[in-house]
């Protein structure tokens, strides 16, 4: 089952044209980095996709919903988090859990048992109470994920997640996002961090609007012939 | 000085950029002499008033009691004559003169009427005009009480004299009030904005990475905003003049020049408030509350400062904008000059000396 | 160039650096590779003369960090983490004003930044607001190169800019080296550090290693094997399960494992295929920086 179906979607602002007739399809619980520099529209299909902004032409579902009928349910069945802002930082971690699970409208009941069982899973029984401004950058991180995907979504949306955080950090995170995955969440990763891209099953590399390549790492450099994602970016970009 | 040229250069360029403030730091002077073109009333208490009487009979010493009475007046001064008054008013010591005739009481009783003589200082109209409705009450309360037998009989009529400002021009002590207010608008929260959104955006850094002496970068910032300020000063009194006949009766070379030393004054506090924030939203609140508010509200600007509480009046002393109000009334208002204001003078310099004294030792050629 | 010694700096309870030491040596590309929060911003901070260590030492050439700081401030070129340029002026009168703030104007070095700055003259009379992220980085780099420092600081000047901007960037700073300036740079990203002469591995506040990026991954003392697979987490517990290896961590789109002593893929494999995992890639590998930075942190 495809969780993303994307079909020939466009954005245009004015003559600009921000994204231009993608189409893709993305698998239940499979990890899809989305690749391109600034500018390169894959801010505004992520915008489209999370219903924040709408599509001048072409089709896109979400977790099984119309993206431009069903606004609402898309919204409930999806997390997200960026690297800039997920957390609030004036407040504790409980308290940041509990307020995200609020915001989707699970029940209190489950907020409590799931609240625990997060922070066990992250080792941070002792800090419940502290601020979240206190936590060292890397815990923050898993705390923001862990969050994002508190509600159970079907879809969450990943805005370089893991740049700038330590090599060992970084890979519990990843083990983290694996196992969200193996739960059938499905996960879409955009960065423009080419290394956190072969982290991915599978990756687009988007450039003025356009998907310009689409394939797992391993096939990406083996049709480009380099040794680098960084490299078959730079090919496509030039 | 090259350098200092550049950062003036530079700085000119964002004001410029950013006409939209411009646009504001401009029209606001003019909309604001027209808005205040209405007086807002007060009641004012302890007036300081002198007595002329020369009569000395029960009815003046009575009338005199009663003013006094009523907490509205204050006597500072018995005087014998009425060149007196005018020296009084001008160093401030005095607003209103109650001069009696000779043989009051015994014109009053013989030719069944009297007046006296009421001398307002308007250069404060609203004062001078609620001062006047004051003694006018007073008046005919007493003779109600004292005559009150005959009063058709026998009058007292108290005949009014408006010095300074014969017509009662609310205009008159707006236009030095909105200077007030602008110079301290531009001058502190301006500059304080200006150098707190180098903080904020991280040019800072680069500066003090750099072989710049910090008061270049400071006296370079500030410049074009001085510039700016006295753009809207002449504006102001050229639309006062133009547009509603407010005079400046004094010298003009002193009016610039105490103008130039409370846009100093303003400038170092600005200055200083750049120094003990780091973002432009602080800057912007601590100017609007530490500021802004106290200089609108306690500066005598639109409520007189006699009619305040005396822990609020003890406050309006460190208010520079306070004796900036006082000098520039006095100067266009009623033609003094510095032999009479040089305490107010003092007064602004030696604030300006502590702001920039403590901006200096709170300037931070590091980070942190 | 540069001589670090036991330099320590705290905020309030935070220690950021505890006894840093390392020397950059003159005409040197020298990076300071380490993730966010590591102290590399802080230490910059303290070699611009804009911070005070709190002990310690530290020397540009013959300056001393605290004491000559006009000296410093003078004749080193900085480029903040932050964009700091002037948002609402020009390309050409930011460059204008930097090179006045120096005391010198932009045709007396202009040969050197001539590379970089003819990628941006086009957009001269543009607002700085208005650039891309790869252009602004030359701008800011061009005006920290006006008046031809003896010394470059840069401070993740890589962070948040596209891959061909980096690229190019990093050619830009490869050419430093032709004038004479010593560039040290500082950068999240541990591939970057195959493109500097030496690099300094920074975690916690602390130097982990100093070497060239070649001898960093020398000293990695494990032996290294990748593995590949379908289910990657089902994987890494089988792999972890195994008792065969020290270390088990996702590497990109492998599986990175460490062990003390060699084991033969043939017996990885087969272990594997007792859990029942098949279809799966095992090779020895080279280690890259970023498994000797881990090998470090443990």
């Amino acid at each position: 089952m495809d969780s993303i179906i994307i079909d020939q979607l466009t954005k245009k602002f004015g003559s600009f044209t921000a994204v231009d007739k993608v189409s893709l399809r993305i698998q239940k619980g499979e990890i899809f980095g989305l690749l391109g520099a600034n500018g390169a529209g894959k801010t505004t299909l992520i915008k489209i996709l999370t219903g924040l902004s709408g599509a001048s032409s072409g089709k896109a579902t979400v977790a099984g919903f119309d993206i431009h009928r069903h606004v609402e349910k898309v919204k409930m069945n999806i997390g997200y988090m960026s690297q800039k802002f997920s957390l609030y930082e004036d407040l504790t971690v409980r308290e940041n859990i509990q307020l995200f699970g609020g915001i989707y409208g699970v029940s209190s009941d489950y907020i409590k048992t799931k609240t625990t069982l997060v922070l066990d899973q992250l080792g941070l029984q002792d800090s419940a109470k502290k601020l979240v401004k206190s936590l060292p950058l890397g815990w923050r991180q898993k705390l923001a994920f862990s969050v994002a995907i508190f509600h159970e979504p079907k879809i969450v949306f990943l805005d370089e997640p893991t740049s700038g955080v330590d090599p060992i950090t970084r890979r519990q995170f990843w083990e983290m996002i694996y196992a969200a995955a193996s739960q059938g969440i499905t996960v879409l990763v955009t960065t423009h961090y080419m290394d956190e891209a072969s982290y991915c099953d599978r990756i687009a590399i988007m450039n003025a609007g356009k998907m310009e390549a689409l394939g797992s790492p391993g096939e990406l450099k083996a049709a480009y012939q380099v040794d680098h994602i960084e490299d078959v970016f730079i090919h496509i970009v030039r | 000085m090259k350098k200092l040229i550049s950062i003036i250069q530079k700085e000119s360029l964002h004001i410029i950029r950013d006409w939209r403030t411009l646009m504001i730091l401009v029209m606001m002077p003019i909309a604001l002499v027209v808005i205040f073109g209405f007086a807002i009333s007060n009641e004012i208490r302890n007036i300081k008033t002198i007595v002329i009487d020369p009569s000395r009979d029960v009815h003046s010493q009575e009338l005199i009691r009663k003013m006094e009475a009523s907490n509205y007046f204050k006597i500072v001064a018995y005087e014998d004559h009425i060149e007196a008054v005018e020296g009084m008013f001008k160093r401030g010591k005095a607003h209103v003169a109650i001069v009696f005739p000779l043989n009051f009481g015994q014109d009053l009783i013989k030719n069944n009427g009297q007046s006296i003589q009421v001398i307002a200082d308007a250069s404060e109209p609203n004062n001078a005009s609620i001062i006047s409705s004051y003694i006018e009450g007073i008046v005919q309360t007493y003779q109600a009480d004292v005559l009150g037998k005959n009063p058709s009989l026998m009058s007292i009529i108290p005949e009014m004299r408006m010095l300074y400002n014969p017509g009662l021009k609310s205009v008159y002590l707006f236009v030095p009030g909105i200077i007030t207010i602008i110079l301290m608008l531009i001058c502190a929260l301006m500059t304080s904005l200006a150098l707190t959104r180098e903080k904020e955006f991280g040019n800072m850094e680069l500066l003090l990475a750099s072989p710049l002496n910090p008061a270049f970068v400071i006296l370079g910032k500030v410049i074009p905003y001085v510039a700016l300020s006295f753009i809207d000063l002449l504006l102001i009194l050229v639309l006062g003049d133009i547009v509603f006949d407010v005079p400046v009766r004094g010298s003009l070379a002193l009016l610039l020049g105490e103008s130039l030393l409370y846009i100093s004054t303003s400038l170092s506090l600005g200055i200083f408030i750049s120094t003990v924030t780091s973002t432009q939203q602080a800057a912007m609140i601590f100017s609007m509350i530490a500021l802004f508010l106290p200089t609108v509200l306690l500066s005598g600007f639109i409520f007189p400062i006699e009619s305040m509480p005396v822990i609020l009046q003890w406050v309006s002393h460190i208010i520079p904008a306070k004796w900036f109000i006082i000098i520039i009334k006095s100067v266009m208002l009623q033609g003094s000059s510095l032999d009479i204001l040089w305490k107010e003078t003092l007064i602004m310099g030696a604030m300006t000396v502590i702001f920039i004294m403590a901006s200096i030792k709170k300037f931070k050629i590091r980070l942190e | 160039m540069i001589q670090i010694e036991q330099i320590s700096k705290s905020y309030n309870a935070h220690a950021a650096l505890k006894q840093a030491s390392f020397k950059v040596d003159r005409g040197e590309l020298f990076g300071l590779i380490g993730p966010d929060g590591a102290g590399k911003t802080t230490l910059i901070r303290i070699l611009m003369t804009l911070l005070l260590p709190d002990s310690g030492k530290a020397h540009i050439g013959q300056w001393d960090v605290v004491k000559d700081y006009r000296k410093i401030r003078q004749h080193v070129g900085y480029m903040p983490g932050n964009f700091s340029l002037y948002r609402d002026l020009t390309v050409e009168e930011n460059l204008r004003f930097f090179a006045s703030v120096f005391g010198t104007n932009i045709k007396t070095h202009y040969h050197l930044i001539k590379p970089i700055y003819e990628q941006i003259e086009p957009f001269k009379n543009r607002r700085a607001e208005k650039l891309s992220g790869g252009m602004k980085q030359k701008l800011a780099l061009s005006c920290s190169l006006i008046h031809r420092p003896e010394l470059l600081l840069l401070d993740e000047p890589t962070t948040g800019v596209d891959a061909v901007s980096r690229q190019e960037f990093w050619q830009m700073l490869g050419t430093m080296k032709e004038h004479g300036i010593t560039v040290l740079v500082s950068t999240p990203y541990m591939e970057e550090a195959d493109l500097c002469d030496r690099v300094a591995l920074i975690q916690n506040g602390e130097i982990l290693e100093v070497a060239s990026p070649k001898n960093i991954v020398d000293h990695f003392s494990s032996h290294l094997y990748r593995i590949k697979g379908k289910e990657r987490l089902g994987l890494i517990n089988a792999l972890r399960s195994l008792s065969l290896f020290t270390k088990v961590y996702p590497f990109g789109e492998y599986i990175h494992c460490t062990s003390d002593e060699a084991v033969e893929p043939v017996v990885i494999s087969q272990q594997l295929g007792q859990l029942g995992m098949d279809e799966i890639v095992i090779e020895a590998a080279l280690p890259g920086i970023e498994d000797r930075f881990i090998e470090l942190m443990a």
